[in-house]
């Protein structure tokens, strides 16, 4: 047992983290370490820096413009990203439908879509959840019916993240009615700009617009954007959310929200002194602290599992990772609405001030943290939320 | 970055667990504790045949070299039998201090003998106003002829009843609170001027307090120089700590599996109860809490031979934090999930929760530690404007 990186891994790590301390767009940096909204811009040109120099879709296979990392090599990777602070490369293009299109998809899919993934050519958006199907995502009701060479959508998709910035689609769609509810269903690529689509925003609790309703109104799309075969979708779909899972933990992202909670406590006063020296929100910062160091060890013990691992399964300790992370990073957003306290009250609509010369309500820091409380409540829900990660658990480890 | 056994690692981890599964079920446990002295003399000598007494002590003192990692192993081995040998205080705390700091002679006088099984060892440093803090030391050693003579009292010393040999934490000069002026002592068990009043803890260990009136102790007999002990004992406190984790990953990962498997049997309105949400979610909790528990446990294992002591220390208290949270939520869930039969001491889980509980408070309960490590800054810096 030896839970320190070897001297190859360190200067890997070094490696990586120089290229970000150089590399990451100074604006953006910014953005993420105050808690603003990303552009789509700033996205795009991340993920094309990290393109030129071979690294945006680092966990693929090589074949595909991977990297052939080592586990341990990609959670350093994802670690660094995220402690950098920089955007992660975007998970609907990159974590989901391109696993999706190398492991099932045909010569020709695999040919147009991946590198276009790789430089995000095509922004993707996921086509999963409904209104009336969110934990039992099986129970969707979208159909796509194969009329010649073509099929023809019809339905509807909610909290389609970023649709408004999308180019195409990924679609669990029902193509068999009288199979079994798992085994009728398929997985379609669709371009957005297709008549008869219809995106509309969604306003959040946050007042943000991240999300969206997407409507399939007489959608026809070509026969040969099936993926893999014909209802086998819902295979597809558990493999894409078992990637999903992996890196849910977002410990380099907590660990930047705590350098900058302790950041702000120790410019907000209370009582006189520094919140960081105010005992009781001292150890409430210690508690997440601790919590994040056991999650951290935990997922390093998937990580050197994975290695040895022989099947290609998601780890189900994965699913320990999305409770815990989800958990952790909501009390680090509430702790750090807390530390400006009566601060957190005045609301700034960002979609609004952007662009404006009014200065902010002091301290401009303030302005961001109730709503990404707000915002951060999402963290247990998707991905499939936390009571269904608890199910899964009962399942696969404990055998109840 | 590897959390595998190695090949002899893995043969310590099968050869006592063997011993204990063959040895330590839990009916003979139940003996174990209503025998004089409250446990097993025959199991102790077992323990010397395999080599544990003399796991982290060298060669030439009878030992076999062990790690902090083989440590882990056999304590967490003792925590899922919940053995009740003074395995901590005689090789862990009086041995490791023997060990670590002991002059040659000191450890050819004692490291062998307790290898060997033949003695066996308690550290006292807990006073009645102590509460968790190692320097809040009154018991007072005042240099006499080539030596000292002490004289105070010592609380809830574990093995303190049957000890042949005690280290005493005293004052050499300063005041009750400082963390200069402490000396490591070791002294007789039987030497004039010490009493002791035994008792069983709430976990079934065995206890006591020990009363030191004009104690004489030879200069021999000091273990590192007399008023800069401090730094020595909160390194075999860590040692400690370590081990407790390493315990405790024992304690927790049984009463979790256990109450999965009172799930999987138990049946109430015609199904097993683990058939319900409430239960599952609640099980997998303790799941959750044990994994970040064994986490941590693992990372103070890496930790305990760390030099610098305010990384190591911080990372004790991390870990102690933890073990000491997950502890008491897995504990009571277990006692929760099991129901009426779960409150008997007729059923094992009842007496891994009381074994957990005393693990929480032993060198600092989890608010303690948090509160530490919040004093020591924390593992990230404050970002920089």
């Amino acid at each position: 047992m030896d839970l320190n990186f070897t001297k190859e891994e360190l200067s890997f790590r070094d490696e990586v983290r120089d290229f970000f301390a150089k590399n990451v767009p100074a604006e953006t940096k910014r953005k993420l370490t105050e808690g603003r909204k990303l552009e789509k811009d700033d996205i795009v040109n991340w993920q094309r820096i990290l393109n030129k120099k071979g690294w945006a879709v680092y966990q693929w296979p090589k074949q595909y413009g991977g990297t052939g990392w080592t586990p341990v090599q990609k959670y350093i990777f994802l670690e660094e990203l995220q402690r950098a602070p920089a955007p992660d490369p975007l998970p609907f293009a990159v974590s989901m439908v391109g696993p999706v299109i190398y492991t099932f998809g045909n010569e020709e899919q695999k040919k147009h879509f991946l590198p276009r993934i790789a430089n995000l050519d095509d922004w993707w958006c996921q086509g999963f959840s409904e209104p009336g199907a969110g934990s039992d995502l099986a129970g969707l009701s979208t159909k796509a019916v194969r009329e010649g060479d073509h099929w023809v959508i019809n339905g509807q998709k909610t909290w389609t993240t970023l649709a408004q910035y999308a180019d195409w689609i990924f679609v669990l769609a029902r193509t068999d009615p009288k199979a079994k509810k798992q085994e009728g269903i398929s997985f379609i690529l669709c371009d957005m700009k297709t008549p008869g689509i219809t995106v509309r925003p969604i306003q959040l609790i946050d007042g943000g617009k991240e999300v969206n309703e997407v409507f399939f109104d007489n959608v026809k799309v070509p026969y040969e954007n099936l993926v893999g075969q014909e209802n086998r979708g819902w295979d597809y779909a558990k493999f894409l959310l078992g990637n999903e899972r992996t890196g849910i933990a977002r410990v380099g992202i907590s660990k930047e929200r705590i350098r900058r909670l302790k950041e702000l406590a120790s410019l907000e006063v209370s009582g006189g002194k520094p919140m960081m020296e105010d005992p009781r929100f001292r150890a409430k910062i210690s508690q997440v602290e601790i919590e994040l160091k056991a999650l951290e060890m935990t997922q390093m013990r998937v990580v050197a599992a994975e290695g040895t691992r022989r099947d290609n399964k998601p780890d189900p300790a994965s699913s320990i990772l999305k409770i815990k992370g989800s958990e952790i990073q909501q009390n680090i957003t509430d702790l750090l609405m807390e530390v400006v306290g009566p601060f957190a009250l005045p609301f700034t609509d960002e979609d609004e001030t952007a662009g404006s010369n009014e200065l902010p309500i002091a301290p401009d820091y303030a302005g961001p943290l109730a709503p990404i409380y707000f915002n951060y409540r999402k963290v247990s829900i998707y991905g499939g939320s936390n009571e269904i990660q608890k199910n899964i658990i009962a399942k696969a480890i404990l055998g109840l | 970055m590897d959390f595998e056994f190695s090949e002899e690692q893995q043969l310590l981890k099968d050869s006592i667990e063997g011993l204990l599964g063959d040895k330590y079920d839990f009916e003979s446990r139940k003996k174990f504790l209503v025998s004089s002295g409250g446990w097993s003399r025959e199991i102790w000598k077992q323990y010397a045949e395999l080599g544990l007494l003399g796991l982290p002590f060298s060669e030439e003192h009878g030992g076999i070299d062990g790690g902090p990692v083989e440590t882990m192993i056999v304590m967490s081995a003792i925590g899922n039998a919940l053995a009740l040998e003074p395995y901590l205080p005689t090789v862990v705390l009086a041995g490791g201090l023997i060990r670590r700091f002991g002059t040659e002679v000191q450890k050819n006088k004692y490291l062998p003998q307790i290898a060997e099984g033949k003695i066996t060892g308690a550290f006292a440093y807990t006073e009645r106003q102590s509460r968790y803090d190692l320097f809040d030391v009154k018991t007072a050693a005042k240099a006499s002829g080539s030596g000292f003579t002490l004289d105070g009292q010592k609380s809830v010393v574990l093995n303190g009843d049957q000890a042949d040999f005690i280290i005493v934490t005293a004052r050499v000069s300063g005041g009750q609170r400082d963390k200069d002026g402490l000396g490591l002592f070791i002294v007789d068990a039987k030497a004039n001027g010490i009493s002791r009043r035994g008792y069983r803890t709430i976990d079934g260990l065995a206890a006591a307090e020990v009363e030191l009136s004009g104690v004489n102790v030879d200069a021999d007999q000091v273990i590192g120089k007399p008023g800069a002990a401090y730094p020595l004992i909160e390194q075999i406190a860590d040692d400690g700590i370590a081990a407790l984790c390493g315990e405790a990953v024992g304690v927790l990962s049984a009463l979790t599996e256990a109450t999965t498997d009172y799930l999987r049997t138990r049946k109430q309105f015609g199904v097993n109860i683990g058939s319900f949400q409430v239960l599952q979610h609640r099980n997998v909790e303790m799941l959750i809490a044990s994994e970040q528990a064994k986490s941590m446990a693992m990372l103070a294992t890496m930790m305990v031979n760390e030099p610098d002591a305010v990384q190591r220390r911080k990372t004790m208290s991390a870990a102690k934090t933890q073990i000491g949270r997950s502890a008491q939520f897995v504990g009571e869930q277990a006692i929760q999930l099991h129901g009426g039969i779960g409150m008997t001491m007729e059923l094992k889980a009842g007496h891994w929760f009381k074994r957990a509980t005393a693990i929480d408070i032993q060198f600092g309960d989890a608010d303690y530690h948090l509160e530490q490590f919040g004093n020591m800054g924390g593992f990230e810096a404050a970002a920089q404007r």
